[in-house]
């Protein structure tokens, strides 16, 4: 039997997503269900100084309108924390409709609960609010000289500023300086399945939510603190998830409010939110400017970098995606200095979104590294080798394992990288001016601090069920995780079968920084070796088996059946051993304790870009022709399904480069584009054929089964790569996300 | 969505009747824009009248050599018709670069022409807009207006036009026929459309009630030669930042016919005149065209983030007709 | 110029058929309350007490829990909602249902021939055409209707007549292969339903 990791088995939740079965957190099948809308405010910064809910409350249908006058009061709101710490994990330290104050424009005022979505979302219009409005801040340009620098950052995880060396005399010193500023708009996850919870309370301490979320666990976690209940009284279903992109990686306020509302109105309540409230309702990728400042001697060896970012948050939180941390170990980097600052500004908590901090980060630094890469007059890849790190720049310990290197090699073999003639504009081809580029992809690896379980059970007919409490959004974990758990049970994948999306399973961390499928793999995989190695035992022990007596260690498992290494014809099924011993079932719980996140090696998943693009010359239009990716994600556990993340991904990164903006409206505070027709996310029209490919250098350092996760590092550098290969093709920089058309006319 | 009632009819008098009759109710086609808008409490009537049974969906030959589109043809239907594609290919090209196939389906080609504005204030009801809600103001005019107009705006509106099909019917000189209370009425579609001037809510000289029944291509050859030029950010599925419809025919290197209107950068589907003006005898250069592409953007205003409009439209209408031209050279 | 063209509305036989003097609101008025609609979904009668601002979308995932029709944006922004209404691909969120008595509707959960999958679904499957799967049954509904109106002839034609629907995961090359192998082992043209 071949083993399952590494094949290209299809999705094992495919075949209910082609047919439209799967349910969704919205689409459960729940009896005497009522609907809930939430009114959002229409100021970003002020008060409430009334608030008329009578002509709402007549209206047919509805059955409650909450406001912060009637709605029951959170017991506490727990700390920011990511959700990768596997405890409560609020998008925020605040929580709405606890009195009149507004923050951000799009804070939830009011709920109507009614018994349809289209009366609920009627009566909410009905209800006359009047505000006491302040001058919102929404620009960092609003606000800059307000600027701080913040002790911790990221929920408390990252330090606010870090130094090494000395970098002001080294830049003084530097034979040459590249020196730029790149601003970014802010951005929006936009999954297409919108966040969504269905709250049923099953007795006045029993509460099920069917959840939108990347992490099952955490909801409960969240829900339990919120709601002043112990997690034995709160359950969190997510059978599938519509993606996310991060922004169902923290809990955010509305499986809280559907589970208040319920409890009040005696009924299961549906919140689900629309496509307007998912650009204030769940976090985004704050507006953020970075100062990159590179010094390098006339070979291009760097010997000092200095990076600056100013960004804004809100008023209660301390958050910037981290975009700092993986530029300041990309390359050989002796003197160092990184600050984050931050304005306070009327929005929600800005939060994770695909590639937090990395996707901004390497743009600036591997858009500086391209400027480098001209001014000394080297090709921009060699400027890449000539500054390879072996070792964590930061910490001076070994990496775990890179591969950068080998990435670029198969990058400019797959591209055709060393055909390109390095003169900005040099290739045309009617209008349009075609250019390549390249970037380096660098992206931590995270683990969770605390222990992962699985559980694995084998039934005597030698079929196996194995369960985890992870949600599938999209990842590919759910078949991931039947080829892991079949090749440690020694059992074709069909005989497999992986459970998740409950808070009931064994406890997982939320899937979130491309940590998901190792925590969980990792417990998987433990799991169902402990199984297996239980079942071996127990054979070798039992006077009946014809394995009796053998050495376990010499004994494997293929296709259900345990045989010795060197004789497979002596052996016998789990199934046999089971019947014989009148076993129905073998259970085992899998418990992973990750290595703590210092364990005397540097832990970055690699990987290079290049890209090809056609600028319009005359009219600005930025296609992108063809992208090559190639990573070294450690184990490649399901090609098929990492392969594709990894496409997604750089997919993502063509649309922060040429298309993604959020667009502020300063006067009201509110984004004024906020709709999927105005929001623009790449169409299948706009994505090329896309080569990804993957060096396999399975890391065992990291995690048992060597994996490094995919979920953003295809995200990292595209649009770099892009950004500057729209320089090679036109001679012109961009210093600025996305670029739009106007700033090549 | 406000409460609603529904009401379906099966002939154009009816159809009429019932919503003239009716302050508060109106006409229910693809509902493309229709229902779009009532959810977002936009448009607000109490009462629908579905149309979409009414015999007024086909293509037809007209007696003088035009065509007659029927109001309620769908944007696929028209887009693919083989008349339209030989004899007005701009026709045919401006409705497939619009909406997505979906849409097209649904959407008629006399509600294409109805179509509201996508201006974001306009669709954000606590906003101010005077289109939406007239004397409160233009939000847009020092807000997030990268996409709104830079010719025929006014002190009260800068909204963009968003049809693309009305922008190949300009270029043509198509013809609006309505049926209202009044009786028919044939309304040239640079009448259709009326600038914003000082009253933005009123968009066409129609009468509630008053139905489009059909649109009328003039018999034309050049049109058999022409074509739509569209940019956008985003490959597809989006209106446009600059378009042209242009039908020209070249006479020993010089322009014998010039039919030119733009998309994207005014208030309603654009006549340009005055680049016609420029153009009309004048040799098939780039030259010529630029200086048309200057003389029809002269009067151009911006309001900030679409500044680079003024820019784009000049350079658009000069790579729609250097491609039109080479076209007709290599004919 | 008016003139002109009016005489050319004149001779155009069909509208003097139907031109006439506006009739009185004779029209039957249903709504703005529930009332009685009646939906032939998947070659089935449904029937239903809705409002008439029902659309067509949540009266096919709330009332006949056909949730196999996904909801994204709600306007008509991301394709999620494509069912066919008489055969073609359109929107069902901006689709009132009670305007579809009469016509033909058809959701994902009628692609499969009991267990056995249509070729598009299958195809979508072995490509990996899709990651989180929200937009999938939005997509396939339009993949089947692609080919039906022949626009799937090369790459580029199937990756503008595909621009409708929006997938974030970003599967759009693996759907393109999706289609393309379907289109191939169907002979090139048109694929049945």
């Amino acid at each position: 039997m071949s083993p399952a990791i590494g094949a290209t088995l299809n999705r094992v939740d495919g075949r209910f997503k082609v047919r439209g079965e799967s349910r969704y957190s919205a689409e459960v099948s729940v009896p005497n269900l009522t609907h809930a809308v939430v009114v959002n405010a229409k100021i970003a910064s002020g008060r409430i100084t009334s608030i008329d809910t009578t002509e709402a409350e007549r209206a047919e249908g509805v059955l409650a309108v909450f406001t912060h006058r009637n709605l029951n009061r959170v017991a506490t709101v727990p700390r920011l924390l990511p959700s990768l710490a596997g405890l409560a994990a609020p998008g925020q330290t605040f929580f709405p409709m606890q009195d009149e104050t507004i923050h951000y424009g799009g804070q939830p005022v009011a709920i109507v609960v009614a018994d349809t979505i289209e009366r609920a979302d009627h009566a909410g219009t009905l209800i006359r609010i009047e505000y006491e409005t302040r001058p919102p801040i929404t620009l960092v340009d609003q606000a800059r000289e307000q600027a701080y620098v913040p002790e911790r950052i990221f929920g408390g995880l990252l330090p606010g500023h870090g130094s090494r060396g000395d970098v002001a005399k080294a830049l003084a010193e530097a034979e040459v300086c590249v020196d730029a500023t790149f601003r970014f708009a802010p951005n929006h996850h936009n999954p297409i399945e919108p966040g969504a919870s269905t709250a049923v309370w099953d007795d006045v301490d029993r509460l099920t939510v069917y959840d939108s979320t990347q992490g099952p666990s955490a909801v409960q976690f969240t829900l339990a603190e919120l709601l002043g209940l112990p997690p034995i009284s709160i359950r969190v279903v997510s059978h599938a998830v519509g993606g996310s992109f991060g922004s169902k990686a923290m809990v955010w306020h509305h499986p809280a409010l559907a589970a208040l509302a319920a409890r009040q109105v005696g009924r299961p309540v549906r919140l689900v939110l629309t496509r307007e409230q998912m650009f204030t309702s769940c976090g985004h990728r704050e507006e953020q400017e970075q100062r990159i400042t590179i010094g390098a001697g006339a070979d291009g060896r760097i010997t000092a970098l200095r990076h600056h970012k100013l960004s804004l948050t809100s008023p209660f939180d301390d958050w910037a995606e981290p975009s700092l941390q993986s530029a300041a170990v990309a390359y050989v980097n002796p003197n160092y200095e990184g600050i984050y600052h931050l304005v306070r500004g009327n929005t929600i908590t800005p939060t994770f979104m695909r590639a937090p901090g990395e996707a901004s980060g390497m743009f600036a630094l591997e858009c500086a590294m391209d400027e480098l890469a001209e001014r000394i007059g080297i090709d921009p890849l060699e400027l890449r080798m000539r500054n390879y790190s072996d070792t964590d720049p930061e910490s001076g310990k070994p990496w775990s394992s890179s591969g950068l290197r080998e990435c670029f090699q198969r990058a400019a073999e797959l591209f055709g990288w060393h055909d390109r003639d390095p003169r900005p504009g040099s290739r045309r081809e009617g209008q349009w001016l075609i250019g390549s580029g390249l970037a380096s992809a660098l992206y931590p690896v995270t683990q969770p601090v605390n222990p992962q379980r699985a559980r694995a059970r084998l039934y005597n007919d030698g079929t196996a069920v194995i369960e985890a409490g992870v949600s599938e959004f999209g990842t590919g974990v759910f078949t991931a995780m039947t080829q892991v758990a079949a090749d440690a049970l020694g059992l074709p994948p069909e005989r497999v079968r992986f459970v998740g999306g409950s808070s009931d399973l064994p406890n997982i961390t939320a899937a979130v920084g491309s940590a998901g499928t190792s925590a969980v793999g990792s417990a998987v995989h433990l799991a169902a070796c402990e199984l297996r190695d239980q079942l071996i035992r127990r054979a070798v022990g039992d006077d009946h088996s014809p394995l009796h007596g053998s050495d376990p260690s010499r004994v494997e498992v293929r296709d259900g059946k345990m045989v010795l290494r060197d004789r497979p014809d002596v052996g016998e099924t789990y199934a046999d051993l089971m019947h014989r011993t009148m076993t129905p079932d073998v259970e085992v719980l899998g418990t992973w304790n990750p290595p703590p996140q210092d364990a005397g090696y540097g832990v970055h998943t690699f990987g290079a870009q290049m890209a090809e693009v056609a600028v319009d010359a005359d009219l600005g239009v930025v296609r992108v022709r063809r992208m090559v990716g190639v990573f070294a994600p450690g184990r490649v556990l399901n090609r098929k399904t990492a392969h594709s993340q990894l496409m997604g991904g750089m997919l993502w990164g063509l649309g922060q480069a040429l298309l993604e903006a959020t667009r502020m409206d300063p006067r009201m505070g509110r984004w004024a584009n906020a709709s999927l027709a105005d929001y623009l996310v790449p169409v299948n029209a706009d994505a090329p054929d896309v080569v990804v490919d993957t060096v396999e250098m399975p890391d065992e350092k990291v995690n048992p089964i060597g994996i490094k996760g995919v979920g953003e590092i295809g995200v990292v550098g595209a649009a770099a790569a892009i950004a500057n290969a729209v320089h090679h093709a036109t001679g012109r920089r961009q210093y600025e996300l996305p670029i739009t058309l106007e700033k090549l006319l | 969505m406000r409460p609603i009632s529904y009401s379906r009819v099966s002939d154009v008098a009816t159809a009429i009747g019932t919503v003239t009759a009716d302050p508060d109710s109106a006409f229910l086609a693809g509902g493309t824009t229709q229902v779009d808008l009532l959810r977002i409490y936009v448009e607000q009537p109490r009462r629908l009248v579905d149309i979409n049974d009414l015999p007024l969906n086909r293509v037809e030959e007209l007696p003088d050599g035009g065509l007659r589109i029927g109001g309620l043809a769908r944007m696929s239907d028209v887009a693919e018709d083989p008349a339209v594609l030989r004899r007005y290919p701009v026709v045919s090209e401006a409705l497939l670069l619009g909406a997505s196939p979906q849409l097209r389906h649904m959407a008629t080609v006399a509600g294409n022409l109805m179509q509201r504005v996508r201006c974001s204030y306009f669709r954000d009801t606590e906003a101010s807009c005077n289109k939406r809600a007239p004397g409160t103001g233009c939000a847009a005019m020092e807000g997030v207006n990268r996409g709104h107009a830079v010719l025929g705006t006014s002190d009260c509106c800068i909204a963009t036009h968003p049809s693309d099909l009305g922008v190949a019917l300009q270029a043509l000189d198509a013809v609006v026929q309505t049926e209202g209370p009044a009786g028919p009425r044939s309304i040239p579609i640079d009448d259709f459309y009326l600038l914003p001037g000082t009253t933005p809510e009123r968009e066409h000289p129609l009468d509630h009630g008053e139905l489009v029944t059909g649109i009328d291509l003039p018999p034309l050859p050049v049109a058999a030669t022409s074509r739509y030029t569209k940019i956008r950010d985003r490959e597809s599925y989006e209106f446009a930042l600059a378009a042209v419809a242009v039908a020209m025919s070249v006479v020993g290197g010089r322009i014998a016919e010039i039919r030119l209107a733009l998309g994207g950068v005014a208030t309603k589907p654009w006549r340009a005149r005055a680049a016609e003006r420029e153009l009309d005898g004048a040799p098939a250069t780039v030259e010529s065209f630029t200086r048309a592409a200057e003389a029809e953007m002269a009067g151009a205003v911006s309001h900030g983030m679409n500044a680079f409009k003024i820019e784009l439209g000049k350079r658009t209408i000069v790579r729609a007709l250097e491609e039109m031209a080479q076209r007709e050279g290599t004919a | 110029m008016v003139g002109a063209n009016t005489r050319g509305c004149e001779l155009a036989k069909s509208y003097q058929a139907t031109r006439t003097a506006p009739s009185p609101d004779s029209a039957v008025v249903r709504g703005p309350g529930e009332v009685e609609v009646r939906l032939r979904v998947n070659g089935q009668d449904r029937t239903m007490m809705i409002e008439p601002r029902v659309s067509l979308l949540d009266a096919l995932r709330d009332r006949l829990e056909l949730t196999g029709t996904k909801k994204g944006c709600n306007q008509g922004a991301c394709g999620a909602c494509t069912v066919w209404v008489d055969r073609r691909r359109v929107l069902a969120c901006l689709t009132l249902a009670i305007s579809c008595e009469s016509r033909e509707i058809t959701t994902v959960e009628a692609l499969s021939e009991g267990d056995t999958l249509h070729p598009m679904q299958q195809a979508f499957l072995d490509c990996d055409a899709f990651q989180c799967g929200y937009c999938t049954p939005g997509q396939l509904m339009s993949a089947v209707a692609l080919l039906d109106e022949g626009h799937a002839g090369d790459d580029d034609e199937i990756r503008e007549w595909m621009s409708g629907n929006i997938c974030r995961c970003a599967a759009y090359p693996h759907i393109r292969a999706a289609i393309r192998r379907v289109r191939d082992e169907q002979g090139g043209g048109r694929a049945s339903h």
